[in-house]
């Protein structure tokens, strides 16, 4: 399914406007959280699955092709299809899912 | 302007919380049972909870205008002992008749195991032998898309369910679509972390429309806005979307789903 042209009422110049500067520091933000994550002395194994689903996420963000905030929460998606046995000691959620 | 805020679980609220909602333009919200942020140790702290959802709560919204309605389940997070869901289950009849009550909510999965299948599917049952409204809880981040699944492949399994009677929550950018198509009615919940965000709602709203689907900020005892709802209405203003768009959302569709219930009644709206 490819997205919607002009659902959004305002022109793109005013997007920009309105947005730019939110998005720019969120951007910074995930560049100084990745850069953090490089200083950390190291305590575990070498990778961790939630930083390798992060650098698949970012990815679909400079592949060009739209819906990619579907694209990268279904990236980030335990694609799984049975229930699993026991939720015992399980309350809260990762964020990506081990491969 | 008025607006509804659908799911807000207001007993972990202050009263300022009510009092800057019916400032802000709230007129009604619905309250689902949910989890406490503890585990609960017996069937009785569930009965305690549905007399404060049914009787004390009310009171507490009415000092501000506000309409208050409930939804009663026993939550995902304490399903996983199918045992002692049925006791708490057991409970829910009694308060079924109250007059705030709209239906049976927010039930669902958390970590889609088999148990909390099981206590879902119950709930389902009790939904349909009593002719209630049903809310649905989704799972959460990576869980929310399988999750999601098995709650439709559930609900089609049961054919005494009429699907408009059923609003499945938490929706995101991936679960709409499969929501919608599927009959139902969707709802956003905007938190200010985890969840999405009112530009994002605003997003979800361009691409999808607004037929069948409202917005709601869940707020909790967690990190969560009281007044998401007024939040996203001034996002779609300053996008430019026409205020007829922005009361369908907050305020015709849930009075349209809600309204299938006789007891929700707005009174002046």
């Amino acid at each position: 399914m490819t997205a919607p042209e002009s659902t959004c009422p305002a022109p793109r110049s005013k997007v920009v406007e309105l947005y730019f500067l939110e998005h720019r520091a969120k951007l910074i933000d995930i560049a100084s959280f990745l850069d953090r994550v490089d200083r950390a002395h190291a305590d575990g194994p070498e990778t961790d699955f939630r930083i390798e689903a992060f650098h698949r996420a970012l990815a679909i963000l400079s592949d060009g092709r739209a819906e990619r905030a579907r694209r990268i929460l279904e990236a980030l998606s335990d694609h799984s299809t049975e229930p699993i046995d026991s939720a015992a000691g399980l309350k809260g959620a990762f964020g990506a899912s081990p491969e | 302007m008025t607006y509804i805020d659908p799911h807000i679980h207001m007993v972990s609220r202050t009263t300022d919380d009510y009092q800057r909602m019916a400032q802000a333009g709230c007129v009604a919200i619905t309250e689902p049972a949910f989890w406490a942020g503890f585990d609960r140790s017996s069937p009785q702290g569930f009965y305690d909870y549905f007399r404060q959802l049914t009787e004390s709560e009310p009171q507490r919204a009415a000092q501000y205008g506000i309409s208050h309605y409930t939804w009663l389940a026993i939550n995902p997070k304490e399903a996983e002992d199918p045992g002692f869901a049925r006791e708490a289950m057991s409970l829910i009849p009694e308060f079924l008749d109250k007059p705030n009550v709209l239906g049976i909510g927010e039930i669902g999965l958390n970590k889609n195991s088999r148990n909390e299948l099981e206590i879902f599917e119950a709930h389902l049952d009790l939904a349909a032998d009593r002719g209630q409204l049903i809310l649905v809880h989704t799972p959460h981040l990576e869980d929310k898309l399988k999750g999601t699944r098995l709650i439709i492949d559930a609900i089609r399994n049961n054919s005494a369910l009429d699907r408009n009677r059923i609003l499945i929550d938490h929706v995101e950018e991936h679960t709409a679509r499969l929501v919608l198509d599927g009959g139902f009615w969707a709802g956003m919940t905007l938190y200010p972390e985890t969840k999405c965000t009112p530009q994002r709602a605003a997003d979800i709203v361009e691409t999808y429309g607004t037929e069948r689907l409202w917005i709601n900020s869940a707020g909790d005892w967690g990190p969560s806005d009281p007044l998401a709802v007024p939040k996203a209405r001034l996002e779609m203003r300053r996008r430019g979307h026409r205020p007829e768009t922005i009361t369908r959302i907050t305020f015709d569709n849930p009075r349209s789903f809600l309204g299938q219930c006789p007891k929700f009644v707005l009174d002046g709206c």
